[in-house]
């Protein structure tokens, strides 16, 4: 896929954003990256700078997480990529084209945080996903045979085949997810964009979701999904990005999830509990066991020492690697 | 069958019927809209701006529907303008707006003496407009309502998630605008007939009524302008035969609707709500098969 950055290496008195901009050019190295952000800084009206100098860039068929504590930014980022906010600052491209113009091709898919939407609306679950559909039909949205094949299929792939008569606020947490996810499946944007996708959702749902986001990785398609989940971070992503109104870091996630740059991206709110010596070895080996905890899934680093970032990084199932 | 018939043998009643119609369905549309987007204040907004509009064209001697219009739009986007450029809220920003422009309306109004009828103007006189009156009506709501329905489609994506609206390529600016144009129209099409204080009763009671009936958008628009249709035919019938004024009666009529629809509406009214019955616990159980 693509070369791993560790040879960078990070320099003792490199600014976050120097290196930032050094592994921009690696990390896409045929010249076409997935998302690709340069000095991105957004103003909101009252003043607030939600994010400033934010660069970092993501390749094609990759999986990245985006992760951050609550109003580090991560909402106003993926506003930014689809262009609902205005940039003060910097730039933004998809697949190598300047985002409105990608936006007008209908290369991005976005599955909004559950809040975004109004459950309300009288709308059935077979609707919201041919809307995926809209971006591919003639002035009049006139759905053809595919786009009806196209709506079937998605809504096949979640399994929500059997509720898509449903008006949408008659679902489950976990089944409204879906039906979004159906949409962006559906819509076969080559950049799917998901807010906090795993939040009031089960572990059963949560791990169909992986399941369908690594198959999607799979087919080529960039996946950036904001998560509060640090546990499934390294189970599923191959990338990425922690954001406290800037990008600290990005990169692999080897070598972006550690603990050190944890601790930078969530200061004192983590939970940390490290276990070492005699209450994890019978012996004096000096390995110990860091669990990280945002809100959900903690994350689980055992090794020597969890700073020097050569530790194994352990999800639920062992294999993270495609 | 002499209820129905006998108020149609005078042509004011035929105009008045001809005109209520013409009136109801684009505002029915325009209902939903407004219900689903979370626009009823700028209905209202809207409506009472038109006013020194439609006096500034009295004075001119240019057409009432033209002032009116371009007074309806300046509303809408000053309100637009001013909440982008601080940090206020959209709605206070719109109360701010409407309600100067209606009282500079007023002032106007009373500073220069005209023939003008303000009655008229603030509560419709729909037994006394014209052919020439309903004809331009019968322009302005065809034009709506085609512009409407052919970009339904996309209105409903707008209406439910302009972030999904952008990235499939929809300008959502324009969007915004155009929907207020197209608000603005139906707003001064319906001004003569139902007037100023009562015309953002017809464009939310629909919408309202029809939302507590249907899970479907498009069943949604139908429901609303059998729903309007059939309240503007049967006020103007009741109003002959109690001797009152149309428009008020009409909106009398879609308010005892929407009442029935909250408390018997099959699915969300309150009476259902209360005692859950067999059949749909049945029918979510058999969906679940999951
Ligand atoms: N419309 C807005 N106007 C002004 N400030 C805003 C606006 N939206 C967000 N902000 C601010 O910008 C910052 C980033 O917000 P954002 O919603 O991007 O956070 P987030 O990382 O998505 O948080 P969460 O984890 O809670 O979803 C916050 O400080 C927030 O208060
Ligand atoms: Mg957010």
């Amino acid at each position: 896929m693509i070369d791993t950055t560790t040879q960078s290496g990070a320099g003792v008195g490199d600014t976050a954003a120097d290196r930032a901009r050094v592994r921009a050019y690696q990390s896409c190295g045929d010249g076409v990256c997935g998302i690709e952000a340069n000095n991105l800084t957004v103003i909101y009206r009252n003043g607030n700078v939600a994010l400033e100098n934010a660069n970092f860039a993501i390749p094609t068929s990759t999986i990245c997480a985006l992760v951050g504590i609550n109003g580090s930014g991560k909402s106003t980022l993926f506003k930014a990529i689809m262009g609902f906010v205005p940039l003060s600052f910097g730039d933004v491209s998809i697949l190598g084209r300047p985002a409105g113009k990608a936006l007008a091709r209908n290369t991005v898919a976005y599955v909004p945080q559950n809040e975004e939407v109004d459950w309300n609306f009288p709308v059935l679950v077979e609707d919201v996903v041919m809307m995926g559909r809209y971006g591919h039909m003639g002035l009049l949205r006139i759905a053809s045979k595919i786009d009806h094949t196209k709506v079937d299929i998605a809504l096949e792939r979640v399994g929500m085949t059997a509720y898509r008569k449903r008006q949408i606020g008659e679902l489950s947490g976990g089944q409204k997810k879906r039906v979004f996810l159906a949409r962006a499946l559906a819509q076969e944007g080559e950049v799917i964009l998901l807010d906090e996708p795993f939040t009031g959702v089960d572990v059963n749902s949560e791990d169909a979701i992986i399941e369908l986001l690594r198959s999607l990785r799979d087919d080529g398609h960039v996946i950036l999904v904001s998560t509060h989940n640090l546990g499934s971070v390294p189970q599923f992503c191959d990338q990425v990005i922690l954001i406290n109104r800037t990008v600290l870091d990005f990169g692999e996630t080897e070598t972006v999830f550690t603990q050190k740059n944890l601790h930078r991206a969530f200061g004192g709110t983590l939970r940390f509990h490290v276990l070492t010596g005699h209450d994890l070895h019978d012996d004096d080996d000096p390995r110990q066991v860091t669990v990280i905890s945002d809100d959900e899934r903690p994350v689980v680093l055992y090794g020597d020492d969890a700073n020097n970032g050569e530790e194994n990084t352990k999800g639920d199932d062992a294999s993270q690697q495609p | 069958m002499n209820w129905f018939t006998e108020p149609f043998q005078y042509e004011f009643m035929q105009q008045a019927l001809a005109i209520g119609v013409t009136v109801a369905v684009p505002a029915a549309v325009m209902s939903c809209l407004l219900v689903l987007r979370g626009w009823s204040l700028m209905g209202d907004a809207v409506s009472h701006a038109v006013l020194p509009g439609i006096v500034v064209a009295h004075i001119l001697g240019l057409p009432m529907l033209l002032g009116a219009f371009i007074s309806g739009m300046l509303c809408a986007v000053a309100t637009g303008y001013l909440t982008e450029h601080s940090r206020l809220k959209e709605d206070t920003v719109m109360g701010v707006v409407f309600s100067g422009m209606f009282a500079l309306g007023i002032v106007l109004f009373s500073y220069v003496r005209t023939n003008l009828h303000m009655d008229h103007v603030l509560f419709g006189n729909l037994l006394g407009l014209s052919w020439n009156d309903i004809l331009q009506t019968g322009v302005i709501t065809i034009f709506v309502l085609v512009v409407f329905l052919v970009r339904r489609r996309d209105i409903l994506v707008f209406a439910f998630d302009p972030q999904h609206a952008g990235v499939i390529g929809i300008n959502t600016r324009h969007m915004q605008y155009g929907l207020l144009t197209l608000l603005s129209l139906v707003i001064v099409a319906s001004i003569k007939a139902v007037g100023i204080i009562l015309v953002i009763a017809v464009l939310i009671a629909p919408g309202a009524i029809s939302f507590l009936l249907t899970d479907r958008f498009e069943r949604m628009l139908f429901v609303a302008i059998i729903v309007s249709v059939l309240s503007a035919v049967l006020g103007i019938l009741g109003s002959y035969h109690i001797d009152s004024a149309p428009a008020p009666t009409i909106v009398v009529l879609l308010t005892v609707l929407f009442i029935a629809a909250f408390l018997f509406a099959p699915k969300r009214g309150i009476l259902r709500q209360l005692k859950p019955d067999q059949q749909n616990i049945a029918t979510v159980e058999s969906a679940s098969t999951d």
